[in-house]
């Protein structure tokens, strides 16, 4: 009985737990083994993102190398501010700068997929909706009152929230995001706009942990072996333990 | 063996017991014939030790205890070194893996009585080596200098400010500072690599020692030097070499394996290994939403946030420690192993194992009001199986299971 009260409690805890959530996060759809889609994340990178946000952590030269990229093409294509192949993915705008334009200055994104995770990449990246109040005309569903402008916006185009009303417990009505509507067409469609990102943010993850591609590659190698190494030893022991009992 | 190397262990032998020593601890221990599974978990700690001396000292070849290089100098690590991010999460899942090996060595030496007269020593011992673990791993945790390191740290070193009279000075002192800085990841780096991995070092050789003087237990807790054949060896030890050495390789072998796994296919362990916030540099200018230690520290964490007053939450955080040390005298059941054990011996154990397990919880979870009321609940079943422990073992009934005069299979 004791035994039945405790599993039922701890029911009650997780959903608790589950309904305490934010907003849903819609799931990334990437692929590290796709070279492609890693270039072309690195293009948006360079093209969008990079004259305010820095990856100081990765190398140009690394970049190249991982996704099968020259030098020569790192450098007329990825690098435009003639730092060195080896440099880090820095930007020229200093913190300070970033802090007066932005309200707070842009972080460093090295190991932005690996704090907020692809997921909410993805779901931050499509989540930009209208709202004169702010700034830059933007706000996100994801990051209230964020200091970040809609870069992507001539790609995606500019979507507003439609609302929906539920009941609350209360009794009262409140006014809950139901979902997006586009309102200006950018160059891309819906699908399109959602291939980029999802290439933008496979770029991203790999940027936060370059060894992946490595480590996944090898992985299956190391088990296999320790795999025949534990048969070896079974073996062994078996063989020692005949005679007791 | 040649005569060549005869002559040389001869000339070792007579300037050092080697041939001693082995035997002693080795092809001359007699251990019981019964050990199960749950016996793995000994030397495999042995063995994460080892790969944590080792690869804690590459790590320590590139990291920069500075509080301005070190969150880079680890992403250097990860990305330029040969092989670094290998090192780096073999030592990052070390840590992790130290505490479910040694949890679950606890807990063998827990069902199965291990802790008993006369091996009240080697349980302290043991208990003291689990306590430098946490400084250890507390220490370590602040070197990467992510946001988790530097509120974590934060949040501990103020516990001690909550001693009265001397609790300020005291988290001033052990700090070096007013706030966590520099000075302080210094100080802890000292402490990580050279301090406490010394101090560790010795105290698993005195459990060691003291395990071999009075033989170990096994899952039966029937002592086996009591029965001993005509050559005074007991009847039912077997030579730990060659026997359990090959034995304990098969532990080491599936070990390895998911050791493995986890480090090439999921190194972060969906945040519970590597907290997500920990990618973010430390900032002591922005606290984070929600600040939780790694998951082996969480039940203590639990039992310290399910108190009101923060000074009796520190106190019940380190008596929930201090209960474990008492173990060997609060058990005053007659057998030792749970399998001769009566039911309410079992029932706590059942009990204390899910307060455990709900306390690493909600260690892990921002507050709520449901889970402080289960945190409380929790914490009071943990402290109950300590504390009411010399009575339901004296109350249980181990008379009416006669524990048999040999080790079964």
């Amino acid at each position: 009985m004791r035994k039945l009260i405790l599993i039922l409690s701890m029911f009650a805890v997780f959903q608790v737990h589950a309904s305490s959530t934010g907003p849903e996060l819609h799931a990334a759809k990437i692929d590290m083994t796709d070279k492609a889609s890693l270039q072309r994340g690195a293009k948006y990178f360079v093209n969008y993102c990079i004259s305010c946000h820095s990856a100081k952590q990765m190398r140009y030269s690394r970049v190249g190398q991982d996704l099968g990229i020259s030098n020569e093409l790192v450098q007329s294509n990825l690098m435009f501010n003639g730092e060195n192949i080896f440099d880090g993915m820095n930007v020229a705008m200093t913190a300070k700068d970033g802090e007066k334009w932005f309200g707070v200055s842009p972080p460093d994104l090295s190991l932005i997929a690996r704090s907020r995770g692809a997921d909410w990449l993805y779901s931050y990246l499509t989540s930009f909706y209208i709202d004169e109040e702010r700034p830059f005309g933007v706000d996100n569903l994801l990051f209230s009152k964020v200091g970040m402008p809609h870069v992507l916006a001539d790609l995606q185009g500019m979507q507003k929230i439609v609302y929906k009303e539920v009941e609350t417990d209360e009794g009262g009505v409140k006014q809950v995001f139901d979902r997006f509507e586009l309102v200006k067409a950018g160059v891309m469609s819906e699908e399109e706009y959602q291939v980029a990102v999802n290439d933008l943010v496979a770029f991203m993850v790999y940027v936060g942990e370059p060894a992946k591609l490595e480590r996944q590659a090898m992985g299956w190698k190391v088990l296999l072996f320790i795999l025949g190494m534990t048969a070896v030893f079974y073996a062994l022991k078996k063989d020692y333990w005949r005679d007791i009992h | 063996m040649s005569d060549t190397m005869k002559n040389a262990l001869n000339w070792i032998d007579d300037r050092f017991p080697l041939t001693k020593v082995w035997n002693e601890h080795l092809a001359k221990y007699y251990a019981p014939k019964n050990f199960n599974w749950m016996y793995y978990f000994g030397s495999l700690a042995m063995l994460v030790l080892v790969n944590q001396i080792i690869t804690g000292i590459f790590l320590t070849i590139h990291y920069k205890p500075d509080a301005l290089l070190a969150f880079d100098s680890v992403e250097y690590i990860m990305r330029d070194v040969d092989w670094g991010w290998l090192i780096r999460y073999m030592h990052s899942t070390g840590a992790s893996a130290f505490f479910i090996v040694v949890y679950l060595h606890m807990f063998r030496g827990l069902i199965y009585g291990s802790f008993r007269k006369p091996r009240e020593l080697v349980w302290t011992f043991g208990m003291i080596i689990y306590v430098c673990l946490m400084a250890e791993a507390f220490m370590g945790y602040l070197l990467p200098w992510g946001q988790m390191s530097y509120w974590g740290a934060q949040v501990i070193v103020s516990l001690f400010g909550a001693i009265p009279y001397v609790g300020e000075d005291l988290a001033l002192w052990l700090r070096g500072d007013y706030v966590i800085s520099d000075a302080t990841l210094n100080r802890f780096f000292a402490f990580h690599v050279i301090a406490i991995p010394l101090v560790l070092v010795i105290l698993v050789f005195m459990h060691i020692v003291a395990l071999h003087a009075v033989g170990s237990n096994n899952p039966d807790g029937i002592e086996i030097k009591k029965l001993k054949g005509a050559d005074g060896i007991p009847l039912d030890g077997i030579p730990f070499h060659p026997y359990y050495s090959v034995k304990d390789l098969v532990g080491v072998g599936v070990f390895l394996f998911i050791f493995a796994l986890i480090i090439f296919y999921m190194p972060e362990m969906g945040g519970y290994f590597l907290e997500h916030a920990n990618f973010v540099p430390a900032d002591p200018l922005k606290t984070p939403e929600h600040i939780a230690p790694v998951w082996y520290f969480t039940p203590f964490y639990a039992v310290l946030r399910a108190v009101p007053d923060k000074f009796l939450g520190v106190v019940a955080m380190a008596g929930a420690i201090v209960v474990l040390f008492l173990l060997p005298w609060l058990d005053k059941g007659i057998n030792k192993s749970i399998r001769y054990r009566g039911p309410l011996f079992k029932k706590a154990i059942i009990a204390f194992v899910i307060s455990f397990v709900m306390l690493g919880y909600f260690g892990m979870q921002p507050v709520t009001p449901v889970g402080t009321f289960f945190s409380r609940l929790f914490t009071l079943v943990y402290f109950a199986f300590f504390l009411l422990m010399p009575y339901y073992t004296r109350l249980d009934r181990d008379k009416e299971l006669p524990v048999p005069e040999r080790v079964t299979d």
